[in-house]
Order: C-alpha cells, then sequence, then structure tokens
C-alpha cells in the first residue's frame, strides 16, 4: 500500500502559463515554449504537499492528481 | 472459375463465406454489391435476439481474436464487451473517415460492400445495446455518403434493421478522425478532439457509453457473426488472426487495396501489388503516422501487430508505401510533417508550437542547410513530442521524424556534408495532401 499519485494535465486546457514548474520543479520542467514537460509523473508520498500546491495554483485548472495505478 | 466453385461451398452443413472475405464480392462480381446481392451472397445479418444470443456474439468476436482495423489494433471483443456493460443507453460510432492521406481501404470498401458494413454496424449496436448508430464519413466523399444514407434507407424499409442509422459528413482534416473528434462533432459540432479522460466508451456522445470501430472492424465482425471464430482464425496467423486491407503505394507496379492474410510479410505485399517499379530502399508502414524501415528489414517483417513492433512499427491503417533507393526519405519525410504540421488542432503547446518547429527543421535538413546545432535541436524536439498531446497526433508525427532519421542515415550525413541532394528537388513519390488546412476550413 502506498499513498504515491500520479500527476496529469489535461493539454487542452493548458496554457502555458508555468505557474507548475514554480510551485513543482522536483516534476515540472518546462519546454522552450513554456509548456510542461514531466518525464516521471509519479508523486511519492513526500512531494504530494508541492504537488497539491501546483494543482491549486494552475491558473487554468489543468493539473490534476490521480491515483496511481496499481503496480504490476 | 474458382470463386464460383468455392461459392457453392455456402451450401454444405459448416456455413463458409462464399469465395473468400471482404472483397470475395468484388471480385466475384467486379460491381459493388447492392442489397439484393449481398443478401443472395451472405443472407440477412444474424442479429441477436436474447441475453444469450448478445453473449454469444461478443464471444465469438472475442474468441476470433479481431483488433481495430483503425490505426491502435485494440481487440474489439473487449471493446465489445466494455460499452456493453457500461450504465446507459449505449451509442455506436462506425468511422469511415479515412483520414490518412495514404490510404484508400475504408473508400474501397464502403464502396464495394456497403452492407457489410452496415451488417456489422447493426450486429456491433445489438451486441452493446444501442438505440442509435452514427455513420461518419469525410465530406468531401460526398457521393459515398449519399450512396451510404440510400443504402440505410433501404435495409430500414426491408425491416432488415433494427437501429436506425445516421449517416454524418465531416470536415476531412488528420485529426477530425480522431474518436474524441467524432464525439465532440456530434455532442457540438466542433471536430476538434477532446481531453481525455472520459474516454468514449465511458461517456461519450450525449454523455453515453460510445462504441467506436473503424468500418473494416465492422465488416469483420459481420462475417464472424455468420461463420464463427474458428472461421475468422483460418486465416493470418494464431497471435493474428484474420485477413487486413491494405492499401499499397508508392513504387509498385499496381498501387490499390489488397486483402492479405495478417502476419504476411511486407515484400509478399509488395509483390502482390505487381512488385517494384525501381530498386525500392525503404517503406513507409501505417501511414503519416507510420514508421520507416530499410527494404532489407521491411521485407520480411510481419504485417501485424507484433511481428511490426519488433520491428518498431505497427499496422496503423493497413499502409505499405515503397520508396525507390533513388528518392530522398529525408524530403519525403519534410513534406508529410509539413503536412501533419499544419493538421494540428492547435489545442494543445507541444503540439502547436513544437510540431510545426519538428517540421521546419526536418525542412531545412532536407532542402537547407541543418547544421550540427539545429541537428542536436531536431532530436530533443522529436523527443518531447510524444505524450503530450490530448490526442496522439504528436505521437504518431514523431514516430515518422525518428524512423525517418534511423532508416536514412545515409542521407542525414550526405546533407550535412554536401547539402540538399539532387532527389531532394523532385516532386517527391508520396503524395501529400495540397488541399486547404483547417487554418482556412474551420472545425465545423
Ligand atoms: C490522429 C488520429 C487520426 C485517426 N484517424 C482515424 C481514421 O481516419 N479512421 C479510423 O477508423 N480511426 C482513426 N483513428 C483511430 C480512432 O481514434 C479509433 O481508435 C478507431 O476508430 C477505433 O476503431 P477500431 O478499434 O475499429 O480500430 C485515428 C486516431 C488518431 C490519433
Ligand atoms: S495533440 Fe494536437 S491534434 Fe491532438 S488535440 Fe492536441 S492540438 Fe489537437
Amino acid at each position: 500500500m502506498s499513498a504515491a499519485k500520479r500527476l496529469s494535465i489535461d493539454r487542452i486546457a493548458c496554457a502555458g502559463r508555468g505557474v507548475c514548474a514554480e510551485l513543482f520543479p522536483e516534476r515540472v520542467d518546462l519546454d522552450e515554449w513554456g509548456y510542461p514537460v514531466i518525464p516521471d509523473p509519479t508523486v511519492p508520498e513526500h512531494l504530494l504537499g508541492h504537488a497539491r500546491r501546483a494543482v491549486a495554483g494552475c491558473p487554468v485548472l489543468a493539473l490534476r492528481l490521480d491515483p496511481a495505478p496499481p503496480e504490476r | 472459375m474458382t470463386l464460383q466453385s468455392e461459392a457453392s461451398a455456402t451450401h454444405s452443413a459448416a456455413p463458409q463465406p462464399p469465395g473468400g472475405r471482404l472483397l470475395s464480392g468484388w471480385f466475384a462480381t467486379g460491381v459493388p454489391a447492392d442489397l439484393d446481392q449481398h443478401l443472395l451472397r451472405y443472407g440477412p445479418a444474424p442479429l441477436p435476439g436474447s441475453k444469450e444470443t448478445v453473449t454469444a456474439l461478443i464471444t465469438a468476436a472475442e474468441e476470433a481474436g479481431l483488433t481495430g482495423r483503425g490505426g491502435a489494433s485494440f481487440p474489439t471483443g473487449r471493446k465489445l464487451r466494455t460499452v456493453a456493460r457500461a450504465r446507459g443507453t449505449a451509442v455506436v460510432v462506425a468511422n469511415g473517415m479515412e483520414s490518412e492521406p495514404a490510404s484508400l481501404k475504408d473508400e474501397v470498401l464502403l464502396h464495394v460492400a456497403p452492407h457489410l458494413v452496415l451488417d456489422g454496424a447493426q450486429l456491433a449496436a445489438a451486441a452493446v445495446g444501442a438505440d442509435v448508430i452514427h455513420l461518419c464519413l469525410p465530406r468531401t466523399r460526398a457521393a459515398q455518403r449519399s450512396t451510404l444514407a440510400l443504402a440505410a434507407a433501404e435495409r430500414r424499409r426491408e425491416h432488415l434493421d433494427r437501429i436506425p442509422v445516421q449517416v454524418h459528413a465531416l470536415p476531412h482534416h488528420y485529426v477530425s478522425s480522431e474518436e474524441t473528434s467524432l464525439v465532440n462533432w456530434i455532442n457540438t459540432g466542433n471536430a476538434r478532439p477532446l481531453a481525455t479522460p472520459p474516454r468514449p466508451f465511458e461517456k461519450g456522445v450525449e454523455g453515453r457509453p460510445t462504441l467506436i470501430d473503424n468500418v473494416e472492424t465492422l465488416a469483420h465482425l459481420a462475417l464472424i457473426a455468420r461463420y464463427g471464430a474458428a472461421w475468422f482464425r483460418t486465416a493470418g496467423t494464431p497471435d493474428a488472426p484474420g485477413t487486413v486491407l491494405v492499401t499499397a503505394s508508392g513504387a509498385v507496379h499496381t498501387p490499390g487495396v489488397y486483402e492479405m492474410p495478417l502476419g504476411t510479410p511486407v515484400g509478399r505485399i509488395l509483390d502482390t501489388a505487381g512488385g517494384a517499379i525501381a530498386p525500392i530502399g525503404a517503406v513507409l508502414v501505417g501511414g503519416f503516422f507510420g514508421s520507416w524501415l530499410p527494404i532489407e528489414q521491411a521485407v520480411r517483417t510481419a504485417f501485424s501487430k507484433s511481428g511490426l513492433a519488433a520491428a518498431g512499427a505497427g499496422p496503423g491503417a493497413g499502409v505499405i508505401a515503397a520508396l525507390p533507393h533513388a528518392a530522398c526519405g529525408l524530403a519525403e519525410t519534410a513534406r508529410i510533417l509539413g503536412y501533419l504540421a499544419a493538421q494540428s488542432a492547435r489545442q494543445c503547446g507541444p503540439c502547436q508550437f513544437g510540431l510545426p518547429a519538428v517540421a521546419e527543421d526536418f525542412a531545412q535538413l532536407a532542402w537547407g542547410g541543418l547544421d550540427r546545432t539545429g541537428f542536436d535541436r531536431l532530436h530533443r524536439r522529436i523527443g518531447l513530442l510524444p505524450g503530450r498531446g490530448a490526442c496522439r497526433h504528436p505521437d504518431g508525427a514523431a514516430r515518422l521524424a525518428a524512423t525517418a532519421l534511423q532508416t536514412f542515415t545515409d542521407d542525414v550525413r550526405q546533407h550535412f556534408h554536401r547539402g540538399p541532394c539532387p532527389a531532394a528537388g523532385t516532386h517527391g513519390t508520396l503524395t501529400v495532401p495540397t488541399a486547404p488546412g483547417p487554418l482556412q476550413e474551420g472545425w465545423q
């Protein structure tokens, strides 16, 4: 049992404001046009605080935290 | 004459489809099958009327191992079962959009055997408990739209069909045929992809569970319902059963649509299309969102999901295009990437900005001078496309670009050291549409 979660983005809603990269630099990078790059979407428990901050801070509400898919 | 003797097999105890599969009627008669001919050949579709027969139909699709022929090769039986189980009255959408410019198979199938597709749609609708069928066709095929609407009306008059069919004509862009675009267009009149989840099987047309299948997939289902899973598996391989419609184009003697057993080596498909008209260097497999394979590798690769996956490719919409050795693969790819970039729905940043940037870099590689820095940038930009759009349009473009750089390494070296090759300047082998794109035509 882990409380890990998964970060996902609504790519259509995303307007490339870059707030997520500022609030959650551990997981979110930006490409040359300012759109998020997330090489590893899993969010372990100790990063949940930053992740929630980013989700709440996104001005277009494009970020979401989902339950992590079960490990296979 | 063999076709005739095979036709007599219908009268034997174990039901057999007369003379083969999807295109057999056409090869036997040379004319599109109207309703009378269709009924003569196949009889009416065995629509399930009870819970048991519905279950039997879904089980047959599963046991047949039928997979989607629209691009992703997803197991059709599993999709049927999922939608059948979902809460609420379902909707069926038949995808006849065929936005892939190198594909002709859906147009050909709908032309020669429209009633097999309509049978399949009725069977699928009965299986999932749908009360309406939407058949989506591109606006550019107006004649086909009216033919299909008349055919559906005739079936209804003859009391062959239980479920009403609506035939639609949608804007013809590369991504207006993606499944969420169809849902969006039916719901709101906008043929651009939607963010997922929810996926259409959960919440699609009118918020109802929606089964979306390619028209060829439905036609196969119509035959499986009649002749069974075991019969279906008599063609193809155990892990890729059945036949597939393949559009072969490029430098072959007789380009066209061929029905092949899945798992046939690509080389044999090229032979079936008359063989090469010039020495071939590479083959584009899957379509514009497919993969380039060097000819030596392509010829022995089995045309199936698993066979092609081993080579880093996929069957996509059943496309193979042969590129002559003398042609410039970089210029061909640059043209296709330019087209794909212009086809973006411009909803997602990486697709709106990243894809045109990749196309631009690639054009410089093909026709201008792309320096080392530019080349590294191109690699980085290609790597940043996959998984970063609402739909998989950027993923497909990235696959095309990445496999081109692998397959045409010699050309890349040439272009670096000596600039564009002479072949880069010619008009190219693969036909890339020049029709105005979505920016001019819109999405309504
Ligand atoms: C950019 C894009 C374009 C697509 N175009 C088509 C198309 O023209 N026809 C089609 O049947 N499926 C197309 N698809 C696949 C559909 O989204 C969907 O998966 C398919 O219609 C499902 O049917 P199947 O399971 O029978 O293959 C496309 C997918 C993408 C990402
Ligand atoms: S990825 Fe491209 S084509 Fe797909 S929805 Fe986003 S912008 Fe549109």
